[in-house]
């Protein structure tokens, strides 16, 4: 029994539960309702999650663990032998799964049934025929151990499918029966549903902190890998930044830092002061009607997907700003540089900033303005000193999101400011930025467990310590003007 | 109009301001139909009536608050001192540095208590620097009766004083640019009786250096605070006299109505 059916099974289970729960509360009152602590429909509920929910959260474990476990056991099943040279047990791994789902094709196509395929195990050549006829396509010669191997596989998987399908069911019916006999008129169905439905909710919410926490456990894994390989101290004290595949790379991350901080830098000079005016723009002076067009015009700049983006800066900003500025300047020849990126991703930046600001701009009180215009200022007056202070705990947040997104970027930052990792001060340099170069060390044919690849998880690791202290920084100054301002 | 006799509350004679025919429309709202008053100098004149019968909506024609709704349109003749406020030469700005305001809800600035006060003057350069600043700041908060509670706090922020204290804080804000005119809109609906007690001292005290204006919903309020009333209905204005006479003898059925309380 697949889980599909499973699910439906239970989804049925839980329907039947509802309308049972409910009749049973009914009758053990005769139909008079007010003899009951709850409503009616309450009990159903309390006997329709108490079979749909504990099973429903079984079968999803069960299907997230089964696999892990399988593939424990046949790994252990495979010989050092089994390993060609130039291989590895992963690659043993995937070869036995492959096979196996082949297998598992031509049962269910009818091409063959399990006898004829219990018998096809020992001789690999004929199997590797009718798995290439069934679209397995396989590189070398099936081993006999992996075929058997494989065969053990499905033995596994068939029995995990059939154990799961019993106990979920199993689990299942206890609940609803379980809950059944519970329905009494005394029963407080009424709370015992708001405390699960509270403890959904708990579920919920923890799944987000958990993947986080998930995130941060294998970026932390794979860069004390990389620190394994390559030493910490020329990691983040080195000024040069040259992977050699070969070996003997300098992978020093300041090159990069500077970039990424010198673009994002560029980009909140223009987007914060642009951004910042067109909100005071609109929420001060432009008329309803005028706000009403305005406002999602601007709002559809942040509906640009950035590589767009990357594509004005290739085409039309980098040159211009080679053509007009640098060249005249003799400030460098190049169309990628760091002004490029750093202006486009400026111009991405602007609805970002202006949308959230104009938001909070808005939420200043009225009454403030009143008394500010009543004590004699002008409107400017009034905004620079009065609803711009106490907006601003609001405002240092939009910009701080607005920061954490230019930091992130990619795209723009590989079609306007290039590939070249470099330490400069001038603005027309093409420079490159972490997220490019986390980028450019994981596409490729590189193997995976050379320093010059996993070097991407401490550049991401690093990223992410970045972000993560700019967004504490940012509550902690919303916190404190938000105590000072009320 | 009554007869404007004097009574034992003394009151100077001189008008402050005049209003011949005011009308206000918000959009497609008759909000206020043909008002004629005058305010006297160094009196306070209380607005009376029930909910929207146009009373803050006068207050606000006085110093002009109304050019900031977009939808509100006034016509008719105000005049200060004899200065038309309405003449395309009156800035509105500069009058309402001369015509101060206090409104419903204290609504203290996100700004330090020092700032808060110190906001009029230096917006409009009344001070010659910091110590001439600070003078002003001490005088205006002493003006305010809350120059005692704060003096040692006032970098400490103003949304941080009880509500009774901020909205004194507000009538020291508008006290700050030396107005001529205070205009208050309900100063006393947000506070308790004992924060209403201490702004109705205190109005009673500003009275010898400016005309207040109060707009209240409490008849007792009025009584107590008050030299001349103003009781207005509908958009009209009905009745404009000496507050002891509005209360105790009214000419008009509907003022009558109003304070034994059968209308409103």
């Amino acid at each position: 029994m697949n889980a599909g059916l499973l699910l439906l099974l239970l989804a049925g289970l839980g329907a039947l539960g509802f309308l049972a729960g409910r009749a049973r509360a009914l009758s053990l009152v005769r139909g008079d309702a007010r003899g009951l602590h709850s409503l009616p429909g309450y009990y159903g509920q309390t006997v329709a999650l108490f079979a749909v929910v504990p099973a429903f959260l079984l079968l999803l474990g069960w299907l997230l663990l089964q696999p892990v476990l399988v593939e424990r056991s046949i790994t252990a099943m495979i010989l050092p032998a089994d390993i060609a040279s130039g291989s590895s047990r992963e690659l043993v791994m995937a070869d036995v799964r492959r096979i196996a789902e082949g297998m598992e094709r031509l049962v269910a196509t009818g091409a063959l049934n399990e006898g004829e395929l219990a018998a096809l195990v020992p001789q690999p050549d004929l199997l590797k025929d009718r798995l290439s006829a069934a679209g397995v396509a396989l590189a070398a010669p099936i081993q006999p151990h992996i075929a058997e191997a494989a065969t053990a596989w499905r033995a596994e998987m068939a029995l995990g499918q059939g154990l799961m399908a019993l106990s979920v069911l199993a689990v299942a019916v206890t609940g609803f029966l379980w809950s059944l006999w519970r329905v009494a008129p005394g029963f407080r169905a009424r709370n015992v549903v708001e405390r699960f439905i509270r403890w959904m909710l708990i579920a919920a919410s923890s799944i987000a902190i958990l993947t986080t926490i998930g995130i941060i456990f294998s970026l932390v894994f794979e860069s004390w890998h990389f620190f394994q390989l390559y030493p910490a101290r020329d990691f983040f004290l080195s000024l040069t930044w040259s992977p050699k595949f070969g070996g003997g790379s300098d992978l020093g991350i300041w090159p990069l830092l500077w970039g990424t901080l010198y673009v994002s830098f560029i980009a909140l000079l223009v987007a914060v002061p642009v951004g910042l005016m067109a909100a005071i723009y609109l929420s001060e002076y432009a008329t309803p009607a005028l706000r009403a067009v305005a406002k999602p015009a601007i709002e559809v700049l942040a509906g640009i997907p950035s590589i767009v983006y990357g594509l004005f800066a290739l085409m039309t900003v980098g040159p211009f700003l080679r053509d007009w500025f640098a060249r005249p300047m003799g400030l460098g020849d190049s169309s990628s540089s760091v002004m490029t990126a750093g202006v486009v991703m400026g111009i991405m930046l602007i609805p970002y900033v202006s949308s959230l600001s104009d938001d909070i701009i808005n939420a200043v009180p009225q009454s403030l303005r009143d008394g500010s215009y009543g004590l004699g200022a002008t409107q400017s007056e009034t905004i620079r000193q009065v609803v711009f202070p106490a907006a601003l705990p609001g405002i240092v947040g939009a910009i701080l999101m607005a920061a954490s997104r230019a930091i992130g970027e990619t795209m723009i930052v590989v079609l306007g400011a290039g590939a070249a990792a470099r330490l400069d001060l001038n603005p027309f340099e093409a420079m490159t930025t972490v997220t490019v170069k986390i980028v450019s060390q994981l596409t490729g044919d590189t193997e995976f467990a050379s320093p010059e690849t996993l070097v991407a998880f401490a550049l991401g690791l690093t990223l992410f310590v970045f972000t993560l202290g700019l967004n504490i920084l940012a509550l902690g100054i919303v916190r404190k003007y938000r105590e000072q301002y009320e | 109009m009554n007869d404007m006799r004097l009574t034992e509350r003394a009151v100077t004679q001189t008008a402050k301001i005049t209003a011949r025919g005011v009308q206000v429309h918000y959009g497609t709202n008759h909000a206020l139909k043909d008002v004629d008053v005058d305010i006297l100098d160094k009196t306070v004149t209380a607005f009376i009536g029930p909910s929207g019968c146009g009373k803050s909506t006068f207050l606000r024609c006085l110093n002009r608050m109304n050019d900031t709704v977009a939808s509100a349109r006034v016509t008719g003749k105000i005049e200060m001192d004899g200065q038309d406020i309405y003449d395309p030469r009156v800035d509105p700005v500069q009058l309402r540095a001369k015509v101060g305001m206090v409104f419903q809800k204290p609504n203290p600035f996100p700004k330090s208590i020092y700032d808060n006060v110190a906001y009029g003057p230096k917006i409009h350069g009344l001070a010659r620097g910091k110590a001439e600043l600070d003078q002003i700041v001490e005088t205006s908060l002493k003006k305010a009766a809350l120059w005692n509670e704060v003096k040692d706090r006032l970098s400490a922020p103003g949304t941080g004083l009880s509500g009774g204290q901020q909205q004194r804080l507000c009538i020291a804000r508008a006290v700050a640019t030396s107005p001529e005119v205070l205009l208050m809109d309900e100063p006393c609906s947000a506070l308790d009786p004992i924060a209403t007690a201490q702004v109705e001292e205190l109005i009673d005290e500003l009275r010898a250096q400016f005309s207040v204006v109060i707009v209240t919903h409490s008849m007792q309020q009025a009584a107590r605070v008050s030299q001349r009333t103003a009781f207005f209905h509908l958009g009209h204005l009905v009745e404009y006299g000496e507050t002891g006479h509005i209360f105790t003898n009214p000419t008009d059925p509907r003022t009558e109505a109003y304070i034994t309380g059968r209308i409103g």
